[in-house]
Parts: structure tokens; C-alpha cells; sequence
């Protein structure tokens, strides 16, 4: 029997090896399509999740759109693929899907031994504690035999045993496979401590009954680098993903915005005009039109637009910019100059 | 004489009021002996303590119409969620001005279903009309012909998804259920040989397994850039997993036939065809359908084991609006809804059995 699983493992080790391997020209292949096929969340607001309208709409969306608008010139040419966090990974081996936008953290793991590469990061996440105001915790150090409310299968509850158990603490798991049974369970007072990535737990917050009666604790204990992934091997489709998100951040840096990014094309700044291509050149490195930012900053807008549409201060979320500020305010987000 | 007689004789004693009417009702029947009262009062103080408040929940504190931070003010039912999502719950992807098409689609499917259960009705325009019928379904689902626009089978979702999945799925597995018991009946060594494994094999692992295997690993097999379809995957799997259930309540009532049946045929001249469709299926298939019906069923509410693979049934529609932070916590409401559509989905199966069950019914 275990002889068996062994192999089992090989020949599934071998397969999923030889299917990241062996391709090239992801790029032609989509151009022939006509569209992108983007493998994205599905569930998770703000970052990939249909509207009323059955309208994708979230961070991870957007930067799937404007990979299409790089590649096409056109937002819409792409199409969404729901994938569960079980499914996500074989999609993209397989080539069911180009590239894959659904809120993934970048591992070392991941990113060698499963056949993948990841790009730009587009959304620095970590993972955080929820807890109700009258428990008095002032700091996770003090949640010494709590229970605590997690979801299964993801990165989150190994994080969590790892946390516990380097600071000589014991816990209860409370493991629930839904978002939003979680969130109930813990309103009910389950449990007495709720663990997710920080992005999450600010939307679980602000459907509380009453959210005021919650704080997240300072502590992160875990480093999400969320980023957009692609098959091993294939440098072009890589290149083009990365500075597609790359455009983005740097479009911020420059204070170019969906809204002036026409008057921009005018601008007499060299950076700017090679940036908007309005010098040729860096299209043709990547092998795309050179209008490209000028498309992803038109129809998509700049980094900051899109995470103040999504999931910022003003939406349900009400995502502080934190890591995700450009460099220059204090964050992570920093662009290589595009020359 | 005669008159006094016959009012003596029509003179009855009204039985004692507490053996008729309302309290010769209860004590017949919730108070006959000390055991049933005690579990009379015990039902009655569950039903005192749950009954009133779920109204107060579900009717008199409810919302109806409302937006999702209205009922997180409000203590009770929030109904809101479901004429507010109710497209994306009922169609998923499908584009919204679009609708029309699975709506029609759908209807089409359950009118030829409702005018199919009528066997006066089985005759050859009924063939027809269903060629006509899938057609048509299938036009309006994809589109591309006749000016409707393409729609890609990776945007359908919801109800016809669940619909599809199971009628298809149905009534592909079942003939094929048949073909396999027949099979494993068979005299052939191989045949037999190949019927056992198989049903046997596909038995022996969950629903889950057989999805995953179809959407996870299955694709690893084939070479770069050739992709099945998703909706095709699933719906494969679940053929073949019902399939082998089928099967083998088929060959119980193969084997529940009389061997008189078999020797009565084969002195008639018939041969195995002949003995198989005229005498023997026809008996068989009728004796296993109420464990055909509850196969069914299960496999009717099986398919919502789709979401695992990120197929948006009408379940995973459901899920993915409770998980918007606007609608989140009404899961109960949703769920109720979902559930009441499953309910009249299986009830009308079950039903349609058995009246087909009495219709068929020859026997002495």
C-alpha cells in the first residue's frame, strides 16, 4: 500500500513536472484565441467575486484585465475561470487556464517544486487576529488556550500551529469551511478568537453586528505576498504579466491616472513619453503594441485606482493602504524604471 | 303498534363524549397509553418553544424587500437577499440581458418533462418533440446561430446548470446502469470479467473522488492545450458513477425473476434479445423502481458536489452571494430557499414513481 502511494506520488510528480516544462508561447496561443483565460477566486470580495450582474469585479480582476489590455489593447478580452483553492494550481499546469490571479501567496514551495512562477506581487497580505473588545487581549501573546476560528486546507491554519507552538501556547482549533460560516460561528462566540489574512478580517469586521466591539490585534504572524502566477518556462508570457502589474504601480509613481492619462500623452517628461510609449521601444521588447500601459492606465487605471475602487477606505472593506502604499509613502510597492 | 316499535327499535345511546370528536380523537390516538401521553406532552412543549419563535423569525420580523444593512439592523428573517441576488442565484454568468435564454430554455425542459410524465403521451411525435425540444435548448444555452449571441459554456451556472447536469446525467446513466447489469449477468467471461471490475471499482470510491479525478487529474494526462470541457467532466463522472449504482439495483431485480420466466421464453423460441426486451427487462425494471427513484434522487442532490470544483450550481451561486460582506450572515434564509427548490425538484420525482408504479401495476 505504501508502496503504492509512493509511486502514485512520482508518477503525479513527473506528470505535473513534464506539463510545467514543456511550454513556450503562451503569448501566441492567447493571440490566436483572442482572449485571456484568467483562473480567479470567486468568493472572496474585493479581490474576485461576481457582482448582482454576475459582473467580476476585485483587485485580482483588474490586474487580470489589464494583462488583457496589454496584450489586446481591449480590458474585456479575458475570460474568468472560478477555481477553489484545491483546483487552482493543476489549472494552470494543465492550461486550462493563462494565468492565474486568485489571491495566491508566493512560496518557495510553489514556485519550484509545482511548475509555477509567480510575478508582481499586487497585494502584500499577512495573516492577523480578530477578537471581540471585552475578552481584554491586548496582544496575541496573551491568547494562551483560546479557541480559534480558522479556515481549512490553506496556509492560514499551518501558520497558526506554527505561531502557537513557537510561543509555548495551546489553542483550540475551531475549523470551518466557509467564509461566512466562520464569520457566524465567531459572532456566536464559538470561539474566541477568529485568524485570517488581515484583508479578510477587516470584512468580517464590518459585518459584524456591531463592529466596534472588535479589534484586530497588532501582531501579523505570517507573510502573504500575494502575486499573479504563470506556467515555469515560459519568459515572455512572464515578462508581460509582471510589468503589466508593474505598469500599474509605476503609472501611480508618476501620478498618471485613468483620467489624465490622455493630457499625459503630451507631456514632454522623457519618462513619461517612453513610459506611454509615446517613444517607441518598450513594446516592442516585450512584444506587444507600444500603447500598452497607455491601454491598461486608460481602461483599467493605475494601482492606486484600482485598490481604492476595491477594496480602500471608501468600500465595504475599508482596506487601509498600509504595505500596499508606493515606497515613497512608506510601503512596498516599487516599480523598476520602465526604459 | 307498529310506530312504537319501530321508535324503540331506532333509539340509540350516543356513545360517551369522550370517545368521539375532538377528545375522542386525542385520547385514541396521542393519549392511549402513559409511554404515548409522555411523548405527546414532550412534542408539544418542543413544538410550544420552537414553532412561535421561527414565525416571529421568518414572518412577523421579517424583511422582504430591503438592502443588506437594513436587515443587519433589523432581529429577523432577511428575505431581502434572495429577490436581490435572485438572477445570479437562478443564471450565475450568464450575461444578464441574456437571461431570457436560460429562463426559456428551462421552462421548455420542465414543460416537455411535465408533458412526458403522461405514458398516452409516449408515442413518436414525443420523440420528435424532444429532438426539437434539446435543440432548441441547446440554441438558446450556447447561441452563435439565429442572431443570439455565443455564450461560452464556462458562463452557465445556477439553476439550468443543476438542471442540465442531472437530466442529462440521469438519463444517460441509466440506460447504461441497464447495459452494465445485463452485463454482469452475462455468461461471457470477459464481459463479466469487465462489468464486476468496473462497477465494483466505481462503487468502492465517494462522488468526490471521481470529480476531482475528472477535473484535477484528468487533465494532466492530456497533452498542452487540449482542454475538455469543465461542465462535460462533471457531468461524465457523474454518468458514470450512477451508472454503477443503477446497475446493480437492476440486477436485483434480474435476479428477483422467477427462472420460470427464462424457460417459459426460451420454450416460446425467443432468443437472448428477444427474451431480455419482451419478458424479462420489462417485469424487472418495473419491480426495482422505488430503489431506481431514491438513486435518482441522491444523484439529483449529488450534483451539488460540483462546487467542489468550482462549478457554479445553484448552491455555489448561493454560497458565492452570502460571501459578499453586504449579504453576509443570511445564510439560513438562503439555504432555506436552495433547499425549498431541491425539495420540489425530489418531492415531484418521488411522486411521478409511484403513480407510475400503480399504473404498472399487472399484478393479481
Amino acid at each position: 500500500m505504501k508502496h503504492l502511494k509512493v509511486s502514485l506520488v512520482a508518477v503525479l510528480a513527473v506528470v505535473m513536472a513534464t506539463a510545467g516544462m514543456a511550454v513556450a508561447g503562451t503569448l501566441d496561443d492567447v493571440r490566436a484565441k483572442g482572449f485571456i483565460q484568467a483562473g480567479v477566486n470567486g468568493d472572496l470580495f474585493g479581490f474576485g467575486k461576481p457582482d448582482e450582474k454576475g459582473v467580476w469585479k476585485g483587485l485580482d480582476v483588474d490586474t487580470a484585465r489589464a494583462i488583457a489590455a496589454a496584450v489586446f489593447g481591449d480590458a474585456n478580452k479575458v475570460k474568468f475561470i472560478p477555481l477553489t483553492a484545491k483546483t487552482r494550481f493543476t489549472a494552470l499546469q494543465s492550461g486550462e487556464i493563462d494565468v492565474l490571479t486568485r489571491n495566491c501567496t508566493q512560496t518557495l514551495g510553489r514556485d519550484t517544486a509545482l511548475g509555477l512562477d509567480f510575478c508582481q506581487v499586487n497585494y502584500y497580505d499577512g495573516q492577523g487576529f480578530l477578537v471581540p473588545k471585552k475578552l481584554g487581549v491586548k496582544s496575541a501573546k496573551e491568547l494562551d488556550g483560546a479557541a480559534v476560528c480558522v479556515l481549512p486546507g490553506t496556509t492560514t491554519e499551518l501558520n497558526l500551529a506554527d505561531y502557537f507552538r513557537a510561543n509555548g501556547m495551546k489553542m483550540k482549533p475551531v475549523v470551518i469551511e466557509n467564509t461566512a460560516e466562520l464569520a457566524k460561528a465567531f459572532f456566536a462566540g464559538r470561539c474566541d478568537v477568529l485568524t485570517s489574512d488581515a484583508s479578510q478580517l477587516a470584512s468580517t469586521r464590518s459585518v459584524a453586528p456591531n463592529p466596534k466591539a472588535y479589534i484586530i490585534l497588532p501582531e501579523v504572524i505570517s507573510k502573504e505576498p500575494l502575486a499573479p502566477a504563470v506556467r515555469h518556462g515560459d519568459n515572455q508570457w512572464k515578462d508581460i504579466v509582471n510589468y503589466s502589474v508593474l505598469a500599474m504601480i509605476n503609472a501611480e509613481e508618476k501620478g498618471i491616472t485613468s483620467k489624465n492619462v490622455d493630457n499625459m500623452l503630451k507631456s514632454t517628461d522623457p519618462k513619461i513619453q517612453r513610459f506611454l510609449g509615446v517613444s517607441p521601444g518598450n513594446g516592442k521588447a516585450l512584444g506587444l503594441d507600444e500603447k500598452f500601459v497607455y491601454n491598461i492606465i486608460k481602461q483599467v487605471g493605475n494601482y492606486g485606482e484600482v485598490f481604492e475602487r476595491n477594496v480602500g477606505v471608501n468600500t465595504t472593506l475599508g482596506i487601509e493602504r498600509g504595505l500596499n502604499a508606493l515606497w515613497t509613502n512608506g510601503g512596498l510597492m516599487y516599480s523598476p524604471p520602465f526604459k | 303498534m307498529n310506530e312504537d316499535y319501530r321508535t324503540t327499535e331506532s333509539e340509540k345511546l350516543k356513545p360517551p363524549v369522550t370517545s368521539v370528536g375532538v377528545i375522542g380523537w386525542l385520547k385514541g390516538n396521542l393519549f392511549n397509553s402513559w409511554f404515548n401521553s409522555v411523548l405527546t406532552i414532550v412534542t408539544l412543549y418542543f413544538l410550544w418553544i420552537t414553532v412561535p419563535s421561527f414565525i416571529r423569525w421568518a414572518f412577523v420580523d421579517s424583511l422582504w424587500i430591503s438592502t443588506g444593512a437594513e436587515c443587519h439592523q433589523a432581529g429577523g428573517a432577511c428575505w431581502s437577499i434572495i429577490p436581490a441576488n435572485i438572477r445570479f442565484i437562478l443564471f450565475g454568468f450568464f450575461p444578464y440581458e441574456s437571461q431570457w435564454r436560460p429562463l426559456l430554455a428551462m421552462i421548455l425542459l420542465v414543460g416537455l418533462l411535465y408533458y412526458s410524465q403522461n405514458r398516452n403521451h409516449w408515442k413518436k411525435s414525443l420523440a420528435y418533440a424532444w429532438i426539437l425540444g434539446l435543440f432548441i435548448m441547446g440554441l438558446l444555452m450556447k447561441g452563435g446561430l439565429f442572431g443570439l449571441d455565443s455564450v461560452e459554456s464556462t458562463q452557465w451556472g445556477g439553476l439550468p446548470l443543476t438542471l442540465l447536469l442531472s437530466v442529462f446525467g440521469l438519463t444517460a446513466a441509466y440506460p447504461l446502469g441497464v447495459v452494465l447489469a445485463l452485463g454482469r449477468q452475462s455468461k461471457m467471461p470477459a464481459i463479466k470479467t469487465v462489468c464486476v471490475i468496473y462497477i465494483e471499482l466505481i462503487r468502492g470510491v465517494p462522488l468526490i473522488t471521481l470529480l476531482f479525478m475528472s477535473s484535477v487529474v484528468f487533465p494532466l494526462f492530456l497533452p498542452e492545450g487540449i482542454t475538455v470541457n469543465k461542465i462535460l467532466r462533471a457531468q461524465a463522472a457523474i454518468i458514470l458513477f450512477t451508472a454503477a449504482y443503477i446497475a446493480e439495483v437492476v440486477r436485483g431485480g434480474l435476479q428477483g425473476m422467477s427462472k420460470g420466466q427464462y424457460e417459459a421464453a426460451e420454450s416460446l423460441g425467443l432468443n437472448y434479445h428477444q427474451t431480455m426486451r419482451l419478458v424479462i427487462l420489462p417485469q424487472a425494471l418495473k419491480i426495482v423502481i422505488p430503489p431506481t427513484v431514491s438513486i435518482l434522487i441522491s444523484a439529483f442532490k449529488d450534483t451539488s458536489l460540483v462546487v467542489i470544483i468550482a462549478l457554479y450550481d445553484i448552491l455555489k451561486t448561493t454560497q458565492s452571494v452570502l460571501s459578499d460582506p453586504k449579504w453576509m450572515g443570511f445564510s439560513a434564509e438562503a439555504y432555506i430557499f436552495i433547499a425549498l427548490i431541491y425539495f420540489v425538484c425530489c418531492f415531484s420525482m418521488s411522486n411521478y414513481s409511484r403513480r407510475l408504479e400503480k399504473e404498472l401495476d399487472r399484478s393479481l
